[in-house]
């Protein structure tokens, strides 16, 4: 099980064909006390770095875009009422979707963990 | 302060009528009739006139403070606009569309023709609606009059995209993709605006129009705008200024020679009327020539005599997006504005407010991290990141500020700057005001780092100290509680 990151600072794990998605604990910590998640619906078709869902804070409202392109196969309907977990877990408990990976080979687009340290460096 | 629901005592009244002493009529029919009391508070007038004449003293406005809200342009209203709305309060505004109406309103119809004619010479436009009742309603307005000149060229489904910059009002996106566009996004560049060279990757034949705010939300004026213009147009794409900005240029700029298709204009910002609880808004949207067939109906124009005609037979227009010609008192304000000031007056408003901002930006850069060291425009974008080193976020400046009688710039916004603090004092505050706003906002610098738990728990000088933001936000419970 390998994790993968966006520009943008969305995570992805991805086990066998299935990716689960969410925002990284530097975006959680960025955006500050995190008060709304719109998530995907299930069976919705997203693109890589397409727009999957948006997340509010006290300080902004962001759009969460997409890892990896795929079908949308459950997403944690618990964050509805808890948004805080993504404070709390945000590569944990705060994940956002778990995509059905149309294509495996867009994982070349993303970094893996030490080059996304290694990007946080540069901002 | 209790609710004047609290203070209501049954049976308590502010006037009490004598008994009837003529038949009483025939009652109103059954269903017309209420089935409950309508549940006002009783009150005595003396309750009543304390309660409200207390609650309007803890208002504050820009009548009351400073109030340097960036990209909001809180600049003073004069109250001898006022007046001129007053002028026009006992006309009725369904007048025009009576049949023959026109006849008797050509003072009205005149007066909004002629703010039109005004708005088109600032803006360098060929016609001006003034329907848009608001800035993000004029938004909608201009880029569904951008739809309509696409679809005309049977070009609806071929223009899929709108291109903004990341520095963009929050709204620009929200109207386009509203509208039924997809939305692209262009980073900002090391040099304060949109990445040229990015914007010209994100170019192609699919995108129908482009929004930018110039100056941008970091208050900075894009040196390469003719270029984008230009650019845009090589692939058909139109050009949409969004207007909030536009106190900063006046005279100096307009946005129709640099080569943008359609504005809208915030009355309420840059042409003196209130706004911010005072409104309502207005915002007048301004087109080019190959617009001007899409226009909202009905369209204000004049007849081979000069009488004032209502055009409302264009089959090609978008429609009307607004009753009774918009909110025909901002107009009414912002045209005697515009009047009383004069062209000259107007250059000098953009003048003093540039002026202003850059004096504010260089007496404060010691103090607070300025992530786009350039001359700014209308207003300067800091970022409390030297603070956050202490613990003290840009928030808890803006609560400090509260206590020491200040309204708080705006705050995270932009977003492409981290703990920005974006402050606009306009072309109304004198030199002495602004000194010490900028006392002030030292202090707070100082404190940071002396003693940053001041700043944490500021305010204390208000009714309530700290709100509890989060939970505001998590748990949106705004029933009425009586």
């Amino acid at each position: 099980m390998s994790m993968y990151f966006t520009k943008e600072h969305e995570w992805v794990k991805v086990e066998g064909n299935l990716g689960t998605v969410g925002i990284s604990d530097h975006a959680a910590h960025e955006l500050g006390d995190i008060t709304f998640v719109e998530l995907p619906k299930i069976g919705a078709v997203v693109k890589q770095f397409g727009v999957l869902g948006s997340i509010e804070s006290v300080k902004a409202a962001s759009d969460i875009f997409a890892p990896l392109s795929g079908n949308v196969v459950k997403v944690n309907d618990a964050l509805e009422l808890a948004p805080e977990a993504v404070n709390e877990s945000a590569e944990g408990a705060g994940w956002m979707a778990q995509i059905e990976i149309a294509n495996e080979s867009e994982l070349k687009n993303l970094m893996n963990q030490e080059q996304y340290n290694d990007y946080l460096k540069t901002l | 302060m209790q609710l004047i629901y609290e203070q209501s005592v049954p049976g308590r009244r502010g006037v009490k009528l004598p008994a009837s002493d003529v038949p009483a009529a025939p009652a109103l029919p059954t269903p017309l009739l209420r089935k409950e009391a309508a549940g006002l508070a009783e009150v005595s007038e003396l309750d009543l006139v304390r309660h409200f004449t207390n609650l309007s003293r803890r208002n504050f406005s820009v009548d009351t403070n400073f109030y340097p809200l960036g990209s909001c342009t809180m600049k003073y209203n004069a109250k001898v606009l006022e007046n001129s709305a007053a002028l026009f309060a006992t006309f009725h505004p369904m007048t025009a569309l009576l049949p023959g109406g026109v006849d008797f309103c050509q003072g009205t119809l005149g007066m909004l023709h002629d703010l039109g004619l005004l708005l088109a010479e600032i803006t360098g436009m060929d016609e001006v609606t003034t329907q848009p009742l608001a800035g993000a309603h004029g938004e909608m307005t201009g880029i569904m009059l951008i739809a309509a000149y696409h679809a005309a060229k049977g070009n609806r489904a071929k223009k899929k995209y709108v291109v903004v910059p990341d520095s963009s009002h929050g709204t620009n996106p929200a109207s386009a993709a509203i509208a039924g566009y997809e939305i692209i996004t262009v980073p900002t560049a090391p040099y304060g605006d949109m990445d040229l060279e990015l914007f010209k990757k994100a170019m192609t034949d699919e995108v129908a129009a482009v929004m930018m705010t110039c100056p941008n939300t970091l208050g900075l004026f894009n040196p390469h705008i003719k270029e984008i213009s230009d650019i845009a147009h090589s692939h058909d794409a139109l050009m949409y200024y969004d207007g909030a900005n536009l106190n900063a240029i006046m005279g100096k700029v307009k946005p129709g020679d640099v080569g943008f298709d359609v504005i809208h204009v915030n009355l309420h910002k840059t042409f003196g009327t209130p706004h911010g609880g005072g409104g309502p808004g207005s915002g007048p949207v301004g087109v080019k020539k190959a617009l001007i067939p899409f226009l909202p109906q009905p369209r204000i124009v004049k007849d081979a005599a000069g009488i004032l005609q209502l055009e409302t037979t264009n089959p090609g227009t978008i429609g009307r997006t607004a009753n009774f010609f918009g909110n025909f008192g901002v107009m009414a304000k912002a045209y005697a504005y515009i009047i009383m000031l004069g062209g000259k007056g107007l250059i000098r408003v953009s003048e003093q407010a540039v002026l202003n901002a850059n004096y504010i930006k260089e007496r404060l850069k010691p103090y607070y991290d300025l992530p786009y060291d350039m001359t700014c425009m209308h207003e300067c974008v800091f970022s409390a990141s030297k603070q956050l080193a202490h613990g003290v976020h840009a928030i808890d400046i803006a609560k400090f500020l509260i206590d020491r009688g200040y309204h708080p710039p705006t705050v995270y916004f932009p977003m492409i700057v981290k703990e920005a603090i974006m402050i606009e004092p306009t072309e109304t505050e004198s030199k002495a005001t602004m000194d010490a706003f900028i006392e002030v906002m030292i202090e707070a610098a100082k404190t940071a780092e002396s003693n940053p738990q001041a700043l944490l728990d500021a305010p204390l000088t208000m009714p309530i100290s700290r709100l509890d933001e989060t939970k505001a936000a998590r748990e949106q419970n705004v029933c009425c509680a009586w």
